[in-house]
């Protein structure tokens, strides 16, 4: 069979002959129109280059300018002037907190609510309802959301997740509150993200995990989450940018102070249910608006945050744009023992 | 016509459409010497396998290749009846997509169904294992059988991995080589039954052998733990042959598994649908005549959800008896 269907092998063309192909479409050719279009696309598409490169550099400049490495590990002194008032340790930490919390709390709901709507969907004006939930949170002000969940976490029966006043109100701010809000600022984008990766895996696929005798259950758990764990990805990577980048909620629900302020008892748990603050809410403290009014420390503040958004960036570009599956593969080859890790081209 | 309301099943044995062979019971391949021209009556199934489908149809179509494949099929050695399929209709909606079609499948022998696009020979494929249920819309009357039992009333997980199925694309799982398969092989959990995950160790002999009965193992020895989407196309439908091999099914079902393959690889998979015949019973869906006169002992042609005509592979592309059937092998229309 084989030897009928084995083809002739061919002499190659010499490389002289070779030409590349170009398309033969110019834009000189097209209607004024079109051309105006396409320039005013090119315009604005330089325009927001060099409006994001101007923001870079301005604060790079301004940032290199104050930013010093004992910055990052000293926590904010007391101090009016600015070689007494200390780093921006105790920001950092809470930064690194509240996005840890939101994202926790956004990434497995934002995902489970993804799938029920894209691969259940039933009853269908529940998951009606459902999208205009999300859609409606995705378009509320931030700080409407710390409004709310003031209100919310200022019941007696929440109390547990914050701190409670002598006279027994409860004070409703703390890194779990204002967690748990955060993450409502990220779970639109995990779910859209997820919706969107599960919307382009093909129908054939599982099917073919149902024509093997599985429940939809397990294809969604074993087959159709590791196919989109890329566009998970790029949506937790986007929530965690929106969460560190808020600053209205960390001001309502998580006080804004400059040090960790815990709340007494078990020393992590105290932390969480105590208040804080974190870079943003430290950058507007010390900027020429703020009370602080230490603009340099406000630069190098916001120049660690930026870079960051930059990191988170850069790290949404490689996992949504991989193209040689690097993710991919750094995800197999951390699924194996270690004895068959190599670190051959193979393993990243 | 509503599609909650069916009409009433037929059988095709009291169809009025003379054409339509009685599945009857199946000769054995390479028991009878080889006749090589049947026009009258049912020509025997077995000089089918051994010799007999291939030249005639070559002379019909103008098949060149299909010769060699004739020549090298290992001969079924027994047949055995599988699945019945009695009167059934399928539709999507309000649109009736197969009509009244009633048909075997068995073990030891190939049965192709051919047919232009839209005449629900791959609506008829997955109403087999029962994946016609995933549509919405979809509904269907008549009987199908696996050995004696209704698909309808058993657990439709189980009748799936009893009824296995390949599809057109190639879809192997982001997983590694090995999970492909592997993952197949993990049952599912049912309920009230304690889980147990089964280690590598047991499982790796199944997941090789499955390989290997899809001839894939030699290629992936090595790279058991590569992630499968690195694998050329035809490797990568080899490997969904062995996914679907590894459940041990009754019955595969191939839904044109070689039309985005290049012609080495669709030898390939030709060739193992051939030697699988004798412990699976194979059903192939194919747009293709001359893949179906080189793998096939049994062919069903249906024309816009109808079954109009099922004979021996040496019967439909050397002698078919309707004139829908002479025109589409023919070339009339498709």
């Amino acid at each position: 069979m084989s030897a009928s269907a084995t083809p002739e092998s061919l002499p190659a063309p010499p490389a002289s002959a070779l030409r590349r192909e170009r398309p033969r479409d110019s834009v000189g050719s097209w209607p004024l129109i079109d051309r105006a279009a396409y320039l005013l696309c090119w315009a604005v598409g330089i325009g927001l280059c060099v409006a994001a490169g101007a923001i870079v550099v301005f604060m790079l400049v301004k940032g290199i300018a104050y930013v010093r490495p004992s910055l990052l590990f000293t926590s904010p002194g007391v101090g009016a002037t600015q070689a007494t008032s200390g780093g921006f340790l105790d920001p950092i930490v809470g930064t690194l907190l509240l996005a840890a919390l939101g994202i926790l709390i956004a990434g497995p709901l934002g995902v489970a609510v993804a799938v029920w709507l894209g691969e259940y969907g039933r009853p269908a004006a529940l998951a009606r309802a459902v999208e205009s939930g999300i859609e409606m949170i995705a378009g509320a002000p931030s700080v409407v959301l710390a409004i709310f969940g003031l209100l919310m976490f200022s019941r007696p029966f929440l109390a547990f997740l914050s701190q409670t006043s002598a006279g027994g109100s409860v004070f409703g701010r703390s890194f779990f509150t204002a967690g748990a809000m955060m993450s409502l600022l990220a779970l639109p984008l995990v779910v859209g993200a997820t919706r969107e990766g599960l919307a382009q895996v093909p129908g054939h696929v599982r099917e073919a995990s149902y024509a093997l005798g599985k429940a939809k259950i397990t294809t969604i758990r074993k087959v159709l989450l590791p196919s989109i764990r890329r566009s998970i990805a790029g949506g937790v990577t986007l929530g965690l940018g929106r969460i560190i980048g808020d600053t209205a909620i960390v001001v309502i629900l998580l006080g804004a102070t400059l040090h960790l302020e815990g709340a007494g008892g078990a020393p992590g748990l105290s932390t969480l249910r105590g208040t804080g603050g974190t870079l943003t809410s430290y950058v507007k403290y010390f900027s020429p608006a703020g009370e602080g009014n230490q603009a340099e420390k406000a630069y190098a503040a916001a120049f660690v945050l930026l870079l960051m958004v930059i990191a988170l960036n850069a790290l949404v570009t490689r996992l949504t744009h991989d193209r040689r599956g690097m993710f991919e593969r750094m995800i197999a080859w951390s699924w194996l023992p270690f004895w068959q890790r190599t670190t051959n081209e193979d393993s990243p | 016509m509503s599609p909650t309301r069916p009409p009433r099943a037929r059988r095709i044995a009291g169809h009025a459409n003379p054409t339509v062979v009685e599945p009857g019971p199946f000769t054995p391949a390479g028991s009878l010497p080889g006749r090589a021209t049947g026009p009258e009556g049912d020509p025997a199934p077995g000089t089918v396998a051994a010799n007999g489908h291939a030249a005639q149809g070559a002379a019909a179509t103008g098949a060149t290749t299909a010769g060699a494949v004739a020549t090298t099929r290992p001969p079924a050695s027994a047949t055995i009846e599988r699945m019945s399929i009695e009167g059934v209709w399928l539709a999507y909606g309000d649109r009736w997509v197969v009509r009244d079609v009633s048909l075997p499948v068995r073990q030891g022998e190939v049965l192709a169904l051919i047919g232009a696009s839209g005449s629900g020979k791959t609506t008829l494929l997955r109403s087999l294992n029962r994946l016609t249920e995933i549509t919405d819309g979809a509904t269907r009357a008549g009987r199908i059988a696996l050995d004696g039992e209704e698909i309808e009333t058993m657990e439709v997980n189980a009748l799936r991995r009893r009824i296995s199925m390949v599809f057109q694309q190639p879809n192997p799982f982001p997983m590694s080589i090995y999970e492909n398969v592997a993952y197949a092989l993990r049952e599912e959990h049912a309920p009230g039954r304690r889980r147990r995950r089964r280690s590598r160790r047991e499982l790796e002999p199944e997941v090789v052998a499955a390989l290997r009965r899809a001839g894939l193992y030699e290629e992936v020895a090595a790279d058991l733990d590569h992630p499968a989407l690195r694998l050329s196309g035809g490797q990568q439908q080899r490997l969904c042959i062995a996914r679907g091999l590894a459940v041990k099914p009754e019955v595969l079902l191939l839904d044109e598994p070689c039309s985005a393959l290049d012609p080495i690889s669709t030898a390939t998979i030709e060739q193992l649908i051939v030697e699988l015949r004798c412990d699976v019973a194979i059903v192939i869906v194919t747009h293709n005549l001359q893949q179906a006169m080189r793998v096939a002992d049994h062919v069903a042609f249906m024309h816009l959800g109808e079954l109009v005509e099922y004979g021996p592979s040496a019967q439909m592309f050397g002698a078919p008896r309707n004139q829908r059937t002479r025109d589409y092998v023919g070339g009339v229309f498709g």
